[in-house]
């Protein structure tokens, strides 16, 4: 049943996720995005959760993952410099975080790529909008990560 | 044999909010508005592509039954939905104008190895792409 205070429900979780998805490489205050979408943090985390399969921190770890995996495949910047480019605070977190997601270390995932020859002709649109639900489908499947 | 895609649906949550979206913000122009046994036929084109319409149709009857239209819209609110790529001649700029006039973005214009892509959302939660093309 998806009655008119559903939609409007919907709608606020979106606008979180939306601006997680915006403002990923800054620190988010999870009380503050929780109070945008009209909620309490724990009822936040909840919703979140029942709508979009992951919790918000989980989104936003996978959100910055995906981003990472974007500028290994493509950008002239050191691992380093992408960990925190992206959000992470400490190289240990981001390639703890990166390689239970993907399966392999930054490096070894950027050397992979290089040796598949660059970006996949696949639109940049698409990945950002689709990688994190396929990243999460895979870990429901098969968990501890996958390639 | 088949010579074009002359059209293209993509659900909005109110047509009258969708209407306005596209035209206002957008810069889209109407190409079609009217009514007929309870279906609101309402199209909209960019003003460069004429043979182009973008459908915005509202979930319901007689389009989609009850069901359908429940999960339509639940899918549209929470973001799950796209409809395609708008291409611009100047991707900062356009996102700099689209911004003003209160478009959401997702993601800022980014080099990619095409050109220049940005992501928005339109009022019902519909993402699109907006790209330029390098070399068009």
């Amino acid at each position: 049943m998806t009655t008119a205070p559903d939609v409007e429900r919907l709608a606020n979780l979106r606008a979180a996720k939306d601006l997680m998805d915006r403002s990923y490489a800054e620190a988010l205050d999870l009380d503050a995005i929780a109070r945008e979408a009209g909620y309490s943090r724990f009822h936040f985390i909840r919703a979140f959760r029942a709508t979009y399969g992951q919790t918000p921190r989980d989104y936003l770890s996978a959100r910055r993952v995906e981003r990472a995996r974007d500028l290994l495949r493509g950008a002239n910047l050191t691992v380093t410099e992408i960990c925190f480019l992206v959000g992470f605070s400490s190289h240990g977190s981001f390639s703890t975080r990166f390689k239970a997601e993907v399966g392999l270390s930054p490096s070894e995932y950027r050397a992979r790529e290089v040796r598949r020859g660059g970006p996949p002709p696949i639109p940049g649109c698409f990945v950002l909008m689709w990688s994190t639900a396929q990243m999460r489908n895979r870990e429901e499947a098969a968990p501890g990560g996958g390639p | 044999m088949i010579t074009k895609y002359s059209h293209t649906p993509v659900w909005v949550l109110d047509q009258d909010s969708a209407k306005k979206f596209y035209t206002e913000k957008l810069g889209f122009e109407v190409r079609t508005d009217m009514s007929m046994d309870g279906l609101r036929w309402l199209t909209v084109g960019p003003k460069g592509q004429p043979d182009f319409e973008l459908i915005l149709a509202n979930p319901g009857p007689p389009m989609v039954d009850d069901e359908a239209a429940k999960a339509i819209r639940g899918l549209v609110a929470r973001g799950a939905l796209g409809a395609g790529v708008m291409e611009t001649e100047d991707c900062r700029k356009t996102h700099a104008e689209l911004s003003k006039r209160g478009v959401q973005f997702l993601q800022e214009p980014a080099d990619r190895p095409y050109g220049v892509e940005a992501v928005f959302r339109d009022d019902s939660g519909n993402w699109f792409s907006l790209t330029e093309r390098k070399g068009r």
